[in-house]
Protein backbone atom coordinates (compact mmCIF):
# COMPACT_ATOMS: atom_id res chain seq x y z
CA UNK A 1 0.00 0.00 0.00
CA UNK A 2 1.65 3.12 -1.06
CA UNK A 3 -0.58 6.09 -1.18
CA UNK A 4 0.50 7.68 2.05
CA UNK A 5 2.69 10.62 1.14
CA UNK A 6 6.45 10.34 1.36
CA UNK A 7 8.19 12.87 3.54
CA UNK A 8 11.47 14.61 3.01
CA UNK A 9 14.65 13.18 4.43
CA UNK A 10 16.77 15.92 2.93
CA UNK A 11 17.55 17.80 6.17
CA UNK A 12 18.61 14.58 7.86
CA UNK A 13 20.82 13.60 4.92
CA UNK A 14 22.40 17.05 4.77
CA UNK A 15 23.25 16.76 8.44
CA UNK A 16 24.73 13.26 8.06
CA UNK A 17 26.77 14.25 5.04
CA UNK A 18 28.13 17.35 6.73
CA UNK A 19 28.96 15.41 9.86
CA UNK A 20 30.81 12.75 7.88
CA UNK A 21 32.74 15.37 5.95
CA UNK A 22 33.88 17.02 9.15
CA UNK A 23 34.78 13.80 10.91
CA UNK A 24 35.01 10.36 9.36
CA UNK A 25 34.07 8.85 12.69
CA UNK A 26 30.65 10.43 12.27
CA UNK A 27 29.93 7.53 9.94
CA UNK A 28 28.31 6.03 12.99
CA UNK A 29 25.56 8.63 12.75
CA UNK A 30 24.64 7.57 9.23
CA UNK A 31 24.74 3.99 10.39
CA UNK A 32 22.39 4.79 13.25
CA UNK A 33 20.06 6.67 10.93
CA UNK A 34 19.83 3.65 8.63
CA UNK A 35 19.31 1.39 11.59
CA UNK A 36 16.21 3.37 12.42
CA UNK A 37 14.90 4.07 8.96
CA UNK A 38 15.94 0.93 7.10
CA UNK A 39 17.13 -2.02 9.15
CA UNK A 40 14.70 -1.59 12.00
CA UNK A 41 11.85 -1.27 9.56
CA UNK A 42 12.74 -4.42 7.66
CA UNK A 43 13.13 -6.38 10.87
CA UNK A 44 9.66 -5.25 11.90
CA UNK A 45 7.91 -5.76 8.59
CA UNK A 46 9.88 -8.82 7.43
CA UNK A 47 7.10 -11.35 7.16
CA UNK A 48 4.61 -8.90 5.67
CA UNK A 49 7.24 -7.62 3.28
CA UNK A 50 8.21 -11.15 2.34
CA UNK A 51 4.62 -12.12 1.69
CA UNK A 52 4.48 -9.44 -0.97
CA UNK A 53 7.77 -10.37 -2.58
CA UNK A 54 7.60 -13.56 -4.55
CA UNK A 55 8.13 -12.85 -8.19
CA UNK A 56 11.61 -12.09 -9.41
CA UNK A 57 11.92 -9.03 -11.58
CA UNK A 58 12.35 -10.28 -15.13
CA UNK A 59 15.48 -8.21 -15.74
CA UNK A 60 17.18 -9.77 -12.76
CA UNK A 61 15.96 -13.26 -13.56
CA UNK A 62 17.29 -13.12 -17.09
CA UNK A 63 20.63 -11.84 -15.82
CA UNK A 64 20.83 -14.84 -13.47
CA UNK A 65 19.77 -17.29 -16.11
CA UNK A 66 22.41 -15.93 -18.48
CA UNK A 67 25.23 -16.68 -16.06
CA UNK A 68 27.61 -19.48 -16.87
CA UNK A 69 26.33 -22.76 -15.47
CA UNK A 70 27.82 -23.66 -12.12
CA UNK A 71 29.22 -20.24 -11.53
CA UNK A 72 28.99 -18.80 -8.05
CA UNK A 73 27.14 -15.57 -7.37
CA UNK A 74 26.29 -13.22 -4.55
CA UNK A 75 22.91 -11.72 -3.83
CA UNK A 76 23.67 -8.81 -1.52
CA UNK A 77 20.47 -7.71 0.17
CA UNK A 78 18.79 -10.97 -0.73
CA UNK A 79 15.73 -10.26 1.40
CA UNK A 80 13.51 -13.32 1.52
CA UNK A 81 15.71 -15.05 -1.03
CA UNK A 82 13.45 -14.80 -4.02
CA UNK A 83 16.40 -14.74 -6.43
CA UNK A 84 18.34 -17.59 -4.86
CA UNK A 85 16.59 -20.34 -6.77
CA UNK A 86 15.95 -18.56 -10.04
CA UNK A 87 18.76 -20.33 -11.82
CA UNK A 88 19.34 -23.79 -10.35
CA UNK A 89 22.53 -24.21 -12.34
CA UNK A 90 24.41 -21.53 -10.37
CA UNK A 91 25.31 -21.50 -6.71
CA UNK A 92 24.04 -18.39 -4.92
CA UNK A 93 25.30 -16.93 -1.67
CA UNK A 94 22.71 -14.57 -0.26
CA UNK A 95 23.31 -11.98 2.43
CA UNK A 96 21.05 -9.48 4.09
CA UNK A 97 21.31 -7.00 6.93
CA UNK A 98 18.03 -8.25 8.36
CA UNK A 99 18.31 -11.51 10.30
CA UNK A 100 14.51 -11.82 10.13
CA UNK A 101 14.60 -11.79 6.33
CA UNK A 102 17.56 -14.16 6.18
CA UNK A 103 15.69 -16.63 8.39
CA UNK A 104 12.79 -16.43 5.96
CA UNK A 105 15.15 -16.93 3.03
CA UNK A 106 16.65 -19.99 4.67
CA UNK A 107 13.33 -21.65 5.33
CA UNK A 108 12.18 -20.70 1.86
CA UNK A 109 15.16 -22.26 0.12
CA UNK A 110 14.82 -25.30 2.32
CA UNK A 111 11.24 -25.76 1.28
CA UNK A 112 11.01 -24.59 -2.29
CA UNK A 113 7.61 -26.13 -2.75
CA UNK A 114 5.96 -23.72 -0.38
CA UNK A 115 3.47 -21.49 -2.08
CA UNK A 116 4.46 -18.41 -3.93
CA UNK A 117 1.18 -16.96 -4.90
CA UNK A 118 1.29 -13.32 -5.76
CA UNK A 119 -1.64 -11.96 -7.62
CA UNK A 120 -0.92 -11.26 -11.21
CA UNK A 121 2.40 -10.69 -12.81
CA UNK A 122 4.88 -8.10 -11.74
CA UNK A 123 5.98 -6.08 -14.64
CA UNK A 124 8.96 -3.89 -14.96
CA UNK A 125 8.83 -0.58 -16.61
CA UNK A 126 11.41 1.15 -18.70
CA UNK A 127 13.85 -1.71 -18.66
CA UNK A 128 17.31 -0.21 -18.93
CA UNK A 129 19.41 -3.32 -18.72
CA UNK A 130 22.79 -3.16 -20.34
CA UNK A 131 24.37 -6.34 -19.29
CA UNK A 132 26.99 -7.08 -21.84
CA UNK A 133 27.09 -10.72 -22.69
CA UNK A 134 24.42 -11.47 -20.17
CA UNK A 135 20.73 -10.82 -20.12
CA UNK A 136 19.04 -11.26 -23.44
CA UNK A 137 16.84 -8.37 -24.36
CA UNK A 138 13.75 -10.43 -23.98
CA UNK A 139 13.17 -10.80 -20.31
CA UNK A 140 12.07 -14.23 -19.35
CA UNK A 141 9.00 -14.49 -17.22
CA UNK A 142 9.77 -16.59 -14.22
CA UNK A 143 6.47 -17.79 -12.98
CA UNK A 144 7.92 -21.26 -12.79
CA UNK A 145 10.78 -20.28 -10.53
CA UNK A 146 9.70 -22.53 -7.75
CA UNK A 147 9.25 -25.42 -10.09
CA UNK A 148 12.90 -25.01 -10.96
CA UNK A 149 14.08 -24.97 -7.42
CA UNK A 150 16.05 -28.05 -6.54
CA UNK A 151 16.24 -30.18 -3.47
CA UNK A 152 13.20 -32.14 -2.66
CA UNK A 153 12.98 -32.61 1.03
CA UNK A 154 16.51 -31.54 1.79
CA UNK A 155 18.02 -28.11 1.74
CA UNK A 156 18.67 -26.41 -1.51
CA UNK A 157 21.91 -27.58 -2.98
CA UNK A 158 22.36 -24.34 -4.83
CA UNK A 159 22.18 -21.57 -2.26
CA UNK A 160 23.17 -20.54 1.21
CA UNK A 161 22.38 -17.45 3.26
CA UNK A 162 23.97 -15.36 5.98
CA UNK A 163 23.52 -12.08 7.82
CA UNK A 164 25.87 -9.28 6.80
CA UNK A 165 26.04 -5.55 6.25
CA UNK A 166 26.53 -4.50 2.64
CA UNK A 167 29.28 -2.12 3.71
CA UNK A 168 31.17 -4.84 5.59
CA UNK A 169 30.71 -7.90 3.45
CA UNK A 170 32.42 -11.08 4.69
CA UNK A 171 33.19 -12.46 1.24
CA UNK A 172 36.81 -12.93 0.25
CA UNK A 173 38.27 -10.80 -2.52
CA UNK A 174 37.47 -11.82 -6.07
CA UNK A 175 35.99 -15.09 -4.92
CA UNK A 176 32.77 -15.22 -6.90
CA UNK A 177 31.80 -14.92 -10.54
CA UNK A 178 29.07 -12.34 -10.31
CA UNK A 179 26.90 -10.38 -7.91
CA UNK A 180 23.45 -8.90 -7.86
CA UNK A 181 22.21 -6.16 -5.58
CA UNK A 182 18.58 -5.41 -6.15
CA UNK A 183 16.72 -2.53 -4.54
CA UNK A 184 19.27 -2.16 -1.77
CA UNK A 185 21.77 0.62 -2.36
CA UNK A 186 19.10 3.31 -2.44
CA UNK A 187 18.58 2.62 1.27
CA UNK A 188 21.99 4.05 2.15
CA UNK A 189 21.76 7.59 3.37
CA UNK A 190 24.87 9.31 2.01
CA UNK A 191 26.50 9.24 -1.37
CA UNK A 192 29.81 8.15 0.10
CA UNK A 193 28.12 5.10 1.58
CA UNK A 194 26.33 4.27 -1.66
CA UNK A 195 29.60 4.44 -3.55
CA UNK A 196 31.27 2.32 -0.92
CA UNK A 197 28.54 -0.31 -1.26
CA UNK A 198 29.25 -0.55 -4.99
CA UNK A 199 32.99 -0.82 -4.33
CA UNK A 200 32.27 -3.67 -1.92
CA UNK A 201 30.36 -5.57 -4.59
CA UNK A 202 33.16 -5.10 -7.08
CA UNK A 203 35.74 -6.28 -4.59
CA UNK A 204 34.01 -9.64 -4.29
CA UNK A 205 33.81 -10.60 -7.96
CA UNK A 206 36.49 -12.05 -10.15
CA UNK A 207 38.12 -9.74 -12.63
CA UNK A 208 40.16 -12.10 -14.71
CA UNK A 209 37.68 -14.19 -16.55
CA UNK A 210 35.92 -12.47 -19.37
CA UNK A 211 32.76 -14.43 -18.78
CA UNK A 212 32.39 -13.30 -15.21
CA UNK A 213 32.83 -10.29 -13.02
CA UNK A 214 29.41 -8.86 -13.70
CA UNK A 215 27.62 -6.90 -11.06
CA UNK A 216 23.97 -6.09 -11.49
CA UNK A 217 22.66 -3.18 -9.47
CA UNK A 218 19.05 -2.06 -9.39
CA UNK A 219 17.92 1.09 -7.64
CA UNK A 220 14.74 3.10 -7.50
CA UNK A 221 14.54 5.90 -9.99
CA UNK A 222 13.56 9.46 -9.41
CA UNK A 223 12.06 9.92 -12.84
CA UNK A 224 8.76 8.15 -12.72
CA UNK A 225 6.38 10.27 -14.67
CA UNK A 226 3.36 8.10 -14.08
CA UNK A 227 4.08 7.27 -10.48
CA UNK A 228 1.20 7.81 -8.12
CA UNK A 229 3.73 9.30 -5.77
CA UNK A 230 4.51 12.03 -8.21
CA UNK A 231 8.23 11.40 -8.32
CA UNK A 232 9.74 13.11 -11.29
CA UNK A 233 12.80 14.79 -12.67
CA UNK A 234 14.06 17.63 -10.50
CA UNK A 235 12.16 16.36 -7.48
CA UNK A 236 13.54 15.62 -4.10
CA UNK A 237 15.77 12.56 -3.97
CA UNK A 238 16.03 11.78 -0.27
CA UNK A 239 12.73 10.62 1.10
CA UNK A 240 11.04 8.67 3.82
CA UNK A 241 8.57 6.34 2.19
CA UNK A 242 5.82 4.86 4.32
CA UNK A 243 5.13 1.16 4.66
CA UNK A 244 1.81 0.26 6.19
CA UNK A 245 2.20 -2.94 8.14
CA UNK A 246 -0.99 -4.77 7.44
CA UNK A 247 -2.24 -6.76 10.34
CA UNK A 248 -1.52 -10.43 9.85
CA UNK A 249 -4.67 -11.46 11.62
CA UNK A 250 -7.12 -9.59 9.47
CA UNK A 251 -7.95 -10.18 5.88
CA UNK A 252 -6.56 -7.37 3.80
CA UNK A 253 -9.07 -4.70 3.06
CA UNK A 254 -9.43 -3.46 -0.43
CA UNK A 255 -12.04 -1.32 -2.00
CA UNK A 256 -12.51 -3.75 -4.80
CA UNK A 257 -15.36 -6.16 -4.33
CA UNK A 258 -14.41 -9.78 -3.89
CA UNK A 259 -15.48 -11.79 -6.82
CA UNK A 260 -14.41 -13.10 -10.12
CA UNK A 261 -13.49 -9.74 -11.48
CA UNK A 262 -10.85 -8.55 -9.06
CA UNK A 263 -7.19 -8.24 -9.59
CA UNK A 264 -6.79 -11.15 -11.91
CA UNK A 265 -8.40 -9.19 -14.67
CA UNK A 266 -6.48 -6.04 -14.13
CA UNK A 267 -3.17 -5.70 -15.86
CA UNK A 268 -1.29 -4.74 -12.77
CA UNK A 269 -2.30 -7.61 -10.58
CA UNK A 270 -0.68 -7.03 -7.25
CA UNK A 271 -1.35 -3.35 -7.20
CA UNK A 272 -3.88 -2.04 -4.76
CA UNK A 273 -7.08 -1.25 -6.59
CA UNK A 274 -7.22 2.36 -5.56
CA UNK A 275 -5.25 4.85 -3.57
CA UNK A 276 -7.98 5.14 -0.99
CA UNK A 277 -7.58 1.51 -0.07
CA UNK A 278 -4.39 2.14 1.80
CA UNK A 279 -5.75 5.12 3.65
CA UNK A 280 -8.40 2.73 4.81
CA UNK A 281 -5.79 0.19 5.76
CA UNK A 282 -3.83 2.82 7.60
CA UNK A 283 -6.30 2.85 10.36
CA UNK A 284 -9.64 4.33 9.44
CA UNK A 285 -11.13 0.93 9.00
CA UNK A 286 -12.80 -0.26 12.08
CA UNK A 287 -11.31 -3.44 13.46
CA UNK A 288 -8.81 -3.21 16.28
CA UNK A 289 -5.70 -1.10 16.24
CA UNK A 290 -4.66 0.95 13.26
CA UNK A 291 -2.02 -0.69 11.15
CA UNK A 292 1.37 0.74 12.08
CA UNK A 293 3.18 2.79 9.51
CA UNK A 294 6.96 2.48 9.11
CA UNK A 295 9.01 5.04 7.25
CA UNK A 296 11.81 3.68 5.15
CA UNK A 297 14.61 5.86 3.89
CA UNK A 298 15.14 5.99 0.12
CA UNK A 299 17.56 7.84 -2.06
CA UNK A 300 15.94 8.03 -5.50
CA UNK A 301 18.59 7.98 -8.19
CA UNK A 302 18.33 10.61 -10.88
CA UNK A 303 19.17 9.62 -14.40
CA UNK A 304 22.91 9.16 -14.86
CA UNK A 305 23.73 9.19 -11.17
CA UNK A 306 24.32 5.47 -10.85
CA UNK A 307 26.77 5.56 -13.74
CA UNK A 308 28.64 8.38 -12.01
CA UNK A 309 28.93 6.29 -8.89
CA UNK A 310 30.35 3.25 -10.56
CA UNK A 311 33.94 2.35 -11.09
CA UNK A 312 34.94 1.36 -14.57
CA UNK A 313 33.71 -1.82 -16.10
CA UNK A 314 30.85 -3.16 -14.22
CA UNK A 315 27.42 -3.77 -15.51
CA UNK A 316 24.35 -1.90 -14.50
CA UNK A 317 20.75 -2.31 -15.16
CA UNK A 318 19.64 0.85 -13.51
CA UNK A 319 16.70 3.07 -12.98
CA UNK A 320 14.04 0.52 -13.33
CA UNK A 321 11.45 1.23 -10.77
CA UNK A 322 7.96 -0.08 -11.14
CA UNK A 323 7.12 1.17 -7.71
CA UNK A 324 3.39 1.31 -8.01
CA UNK A 325 3.45 -2.20 -9.35
CA UNK A 326 5.67 -3.68 -6.75
CA UNK A 327 4.41 -2.12 -3.63
CA UNK A 328 1.45 -3.72 -2.08
CA UNK B 1 25.82 -22.94 6.67
CA UNK B 2 27.50 -25.19 4.17
CA UNK B 3 31.24 -25.81 4.22
CA UNK B 4 31.23 -24.71 0.59
CA UNK B 5 30.09 -21.29 1.75
CA UNK B 6 32.83 -21.09 4.35
CA UNK B 7 35.35 -21.36 1.51
CA UNK B 8 34.16 -17.99 0.21
CA UNK B 9 34.10 -16.14 3.52
CA UNK B 10 36.69 -14.00 5.17
CA UNK B 11 36.52 -11.59 8.08
CA UNK B 12 34.04 -8.73 7.60
CA UNK B 13 36.40 -6.21 9.18
CA UNK B 14 37.85 -4.07 6.40
CA UNK B 15 41.35 -3.89 7.77
CA UNK B 16 41.49 -7.70 7.91
CA UNK B 17 40.82 -8.13 4.20
CA UNK B 18 44.44 -7.63 3.24
CA UNK B 19 45.70 -10.14 5.76
CA UNK B 20 46.02 -13.78 4.70
CA UNK B 21 45.15 -14.64 8.29
CA UNK B 22 41.55 -13.55 7.75
CA UNK B 23 40.85 -16.51 5.46
CA UNK B 24 39.64 -19.09 6.00
CA UNK B 25 37.69 -18.38 9.16
CA UNK B 26 38.20 -21.00 11.84
CA UNK B 27 35.23 -22.93 13.20
CA UNK B 28 35.02 -23.06 16.97
CA UNK B 29 32.67 -25.16 19.08
CA UNK B 30 31.07 -26.14 15.82
CA UNK B 31 28.03 -28.37 15.84
CA UNK B 32 27.67 -30.07 12.49
CA UNK B 33 24.70 -31.60 10.75
CA UNK B 34 24.41 -33.52 7.55
CA UNK B 35 21.62 -32.60 5.18
CA UNK B 36 20.25 -34.78 2.51
CA UNK B 37 21.03 -32.92 -0.68
CA UNK B 38 20.42 -34.18 -4.17
CA UNK B 39 23.84 -34.78 -5.78
CA UNK B 40 24.72 -32.46 -8.61
CA UNK B 41 28.03 -33.69 -10.07
CA UNK B 42 28.12 -31.02 -12.80
CA UNK B 43 27.81 -28.24 -10.31
CA UNK B 44 30.46 -29.83 -8.14
CA UNK B 45 32.87 -30.25 -11.04
CA UNK B 46 32.46 -26.65 -12.08
CA UNK B 47 32.73 -25.29 -8.58
CA UNK B 48 35.99 -27.11 -7.93
CA UNK B 49 38.25 -24.63 -9.75
CA UNK B 50 36.58 -21.81 -7.78
CA UNK B 51 37.45 -23.31 -4.44
CA UNK B 52 40.49 -22.36 -2.47
CA UNK B 53 41.64 -25.95 -2.02
CA UNK B 54 44.21 -25.27 0.62
CA UNK B 55 41.63 -23.40 2.71
CA UNK B 56 39.25 -26.30 2.29
CA UNK B 57 41.93 -28.69 3.56
CA UNK B 58 42.41 -26.47 6.59
CA UNK B 59 38.68 -26.38 7.27
CA UNK B 60 38.27 -30.14 6.88
CA UNK B 61 41.19 -30.78 9.22
CA UNK B 62 39.89 -28.34 11.82
CA UNK B 63 36.52 -30.04 11.80
CA UNK B 64 38.05 -33.48 12.16
CA UNK B 65 37.36 -34.82 8.69
CA UNK B 66 39.84 -37.22 7.08
CA UNK B 67 42.74 -35.45 5.39
CA UNK B 68 42.05 -34.19 1.92
CA UNK B 69 44.68 -34.73 -0.77
CA UNK B 70 47.19 -31.95 -1.18
CA UNK B 71 45.87 -30.93 -4.53
CA UNK B 72 42.33 -30.72 -5.81
CA UNK B 73 41.14 -33.74 -7.75
CA UNK B 74 41.36 -33.47 -11.50
CA UNK B 75 38.23 -33.53 -13.63
CA UNK B 76 39.10 -37.11 -14.62
CA UNK B 77 38.97 -38.18 -11.01
CA UNK B 78 35.50 -36.78 -10.65
CA UNK B 79 33.71 -39.56 -12.41
CA UNK B 80 30.05 -39.64 -11.73
CA UNK B 81 29.15 -42.04 -8.98
CA UNK B 82 32.79 -42.27 -7.92
CA UNK B 83 33.95 -42.01 -4.36
CA UNK B 84 35.69 -38.66 -4.81
CA UNK B 85 32.53 -37.00 -6.06
CA UNK B 86 30.51 -38.53 -3.28
CA UNK B 87 33.00 -37.42 -0.62
CA UNK B 88 33.17 -33.89 -1.92
CA UNK B 89 29.41 -33.70 -2.21
CA UNK B 90 29.04 -34.73 1.40
CA UNK B 91 31.72 -32.36 2.58
CA UNK B 92 30.78 -29.25 0.61
CA UNK B 93 27.06 -29.53 0.01
CA UNK B 94 25.62 -31.66 2.78
CA UNK B 95 27.70 -30.75 5.80
CA UNK B 96 26.27 -27.80 7.66
CA UNK B 97 27.60 -25.81 10.58
CA UNK B 98 24.41 -25.32 12.55
CA UNK B 99 25.76 -23.84 15.76
CA UNK B 100 29.08 -22.44 16.84
CA UNK B 101 31.47 -19.66 15.98
CA UNK B 102 33.72 -18.61 13.14
CA UNK B 103 36.92 -16.97 14.28
CA UNK B 104 39.11 -14.56 12.34
CA UNK B 105 42.78 -15.48 12.56
CA UNK B 106 43.74 -11.84 12.10
CA UNK B 107 41.64 -9.83 14.56
CA UNK B 108 40.28 -12.68 16.63
CA UNK B 109 36.67 -11.60 16.24
CA UNK B 110 34.16 -14.42 16.63
CA UNK B 111 31.10 -14.57 14.43
CA UNK B 112 28.19 -16.55 15.77
CA UNK B 113 26.41 -19.27 13.82
CA UNK B 114 22.93 -20.02 15.06
CA UNK B 115 20.37 -22.31 13.52
CA UNK B 116 22.60 -22.64 10.50
CA UNK B 117 22.88 -18.91 9.88
CA UNK B 118 26.16 -17.08 10.37
CA UNK B 119 25.93 -13.49 11.50
CA UNK B 120 28.61 -11.08 10.27
CA UNK B 121 27.22 -7.85 11.66
CA UNK B 122 30.03 -6.06 13.44
CA UNK B 123 29.98 -4.21 16.74
CA UNK B 124 30.36 -0.50 16.09
CA UNK B 125 34.00 -0.34 17.18
CA UNK B 126 34.97 -2.75 14.39
CA UNK B 127 33.00 -1.15 11.55
ZN1 LIG C 1 39.24 -10.04 11.37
Amino acid sequence: MTSLPSSSAAPAVAKLTAAAAADPAAEAEADAYERTHVHGVYQAIASHFSATRHKPWPGVASFLQAQHPASIGLDVGCGNGKYLGVSPSVFMLGSDRSSALVALARSRTAHPDEPATPQGAIKTRGEAATTGAAAPATATPTADTNANAPAQGGRSSTSDVLVADGLSLPFRNEGVDFAICVAVIHHLSTRARRQDAIRQLLRCVKTREAASGHVLVYVWALEQGNSRRGWEEGGEQDLLVPWVLKSQTRTPKTKAPRGPKTSKDTPSGGEPPSPTASADAAGAGGVGQPDPVFKRFYHLYRQGELEEDRDNWWVVAANDAPISRREK
Amino acid sequence: MKLLTLNFLSCAVKTCKTSPLSFPLHPKDAELAKDDVEPNPDLLTNILPRLDWSALRTTAAELGFPDLPETAPSPEELVEGGKTVQDLHELLMETQIVEGKLVCGCCGHEYAVREGIANFLLPSHLV
